[in-house]
């Protein structure tokens, strides 16, 4: 039970995914100009990569990874299919994507229209496939850990895309050099923000 | 889409960069940064990336359906990456090591799915290809700036030759290590884009 909790609050505060490794860094500078759009995006990518994460890893795990064909016979324990695993990675993303997508157009369209664009984009979010390439390397011990992983990484790419949002949204009435203006001042923010989210870096829990 | 070709390849260059103007591809970018070597087998790999997959769609540019358009772009996409990735790993291990993750996530660069869609799918093969060789460049230039101040110094190195003189050292000068940190990559592209915004006034934002 302690290392899910652990594994869980590492990867909101610790491995933040914007803040420690800057990944989906184009949907964050790009929909955080208010918070409520910002919401929106930072709930769909949570629960895409909570979605993905363990299929990815049970395909790792039981079709890509070396020898991981062994449950069909003996005679497929020299199989590696590890080359094929960004396609096959790429592929589990945008069809989830696309799903939500439906979903959501026919249960909720109101938060439909208002991303737009932005929902397809997702399946080029890199947090997501970050998510499932750090999933790959980690090599967790069971899905259950996958899951968590991909829950926490999402919880703290929503934390951080509101955050920015609440910032930059008072940040219209201040008096910033006019070059810095809108993306130079997001990205100073972003780099302070990280600077903050580094003291995480102590905790062990 | 009328521009010539020695524009399309010299735009993304300065006036359309794709990191400081368009906004796309930061992410991967950053993170491999923090040496020189690093970003620039990282700007050749996604140059061959781009160049390569923007070619690839406009050949194929008549035939794919617009339902299905981005998973067909995705897999061209993985399938070249899959490629870089493995030749990378025979000729090029201690580097591919380094570089990690970041290699995978060349396919969910936006830089390649945004020129893929906003340019190889309607213009034919060899202008899309100048355009794909410019953004890479483009992007290449960004990254070979900030992997330059962040290894000279943050360790006092250019691909890991000591270029600061020892007698600096003896006078009291210190390596800034803070450089090294990933936040520190946000604030040197922050200054470039404050360099280039200053230069050209068009591309100020209003608020």
């Amino acid at each position: 039970m302690q290392e899910y909790l652990s594994t869980f609050i590492s990867s909101i505060f610790v491995e933040n995914m914007i803040f420690a490794y800057f990944l989906g860094m184009c949907s964050y500078l790009a929909v955080s100009k208010n918070v409520k759009t910002a919401m929106g995006l930072g709930v769909a990518v949570a629960f895409v990569l909570t979605v993905t994460l363990p299929i990815n890893y049970l395909l790792e795990n039981y079709v890509l990874k070396a020898g991981a064909l062994s449950w069909l016979g003996e005679q497929f324990d020299s199989v590696n299919l590890s080359f094929l695993s960004f396609i096959i990675f790429i592929a589990v993303i945008a069809s989830m994507v696309q799903l939500i997508e439906m979903v959501m157009e026919k249960f909720m369209p109101a938060l439909y229209s208002s991303l737009g664009i932005f929902l397809p984009l997702i399946a080029v979010n890199c947090a997501i496939m970050g998510g499932s390439l750090f999933m790959q390397q980690k090599a967790f011990a069971n899905v259950g850990m996958a899951t968590v992983y991909g829950l926490g990484s999402g919880i703290g790419w929503l934390l951080a895309i509101i955050g920015i949002a609440a910032i930059r949204e008072k940040l219209q009435y201040s008096d910033i050099p006019k070059p810095l203006k809108g993306l130079g001042m997001a990205f100073i923010l972003t780099a302070l923000m990280g600077f903050g989210f580094m003291s995480f870096s102590g905790i062990k829990i | 889409m009328a521009l010539k070709n020695k524009e399309i390849f010299l735009n993304p260059l300065g006036k359309n960069n794709p990191v400081t103007v368009q906004m796309l591809g930061v992410c991967s970018a950053l993170a491999v940064t923090s040496k020189l070597e690093p970003s620039i087998v990282m700007a050749i790999s996604v140059i061959a990336v781009l160049a390569l997959a923007n070619v690839v769609i406009s050949l194929l540019r008549n035939t794919i359906p617009g339902r299905i358009r981005i998973i067909v772009q995705l897999v061209v996409v993985a399938a070249l990456v899959t490629i870089v990735n493995e030749v990378l790993k025979a000729f090029a291990y201690d580097v591919s090591k380094q570089l990690s993750v970041f290699i995978g996530l060349i396919i969910t660069n936006c830089i390649v799915m945004g020129r893929l869609e906003a340019f190889a799918l309607g213009n034919k093969p060899w202008p899309a290809f100048l355009d794909g060789v410019g953004n890479g460049l483009g992007y290449g230039i960004i990254l070979i700036i900030v992997g330059f101040f962040r290894e000279l110094l943050g360790s006092g190195t250019l691909f890991g030759i000591k270029v600061i003189p020892e007698a600096f050292y003896e006078m009291g000068y210190e390596n800034n290590g803070l450089m090294i940190l990933p936040p520190m990559a946000l604030i040197v592209v922050a200054c470039i884009i404050w360099v280039q915004r200053a230069k050209d006034k068009d591309l100020q934002e209003k608020n």
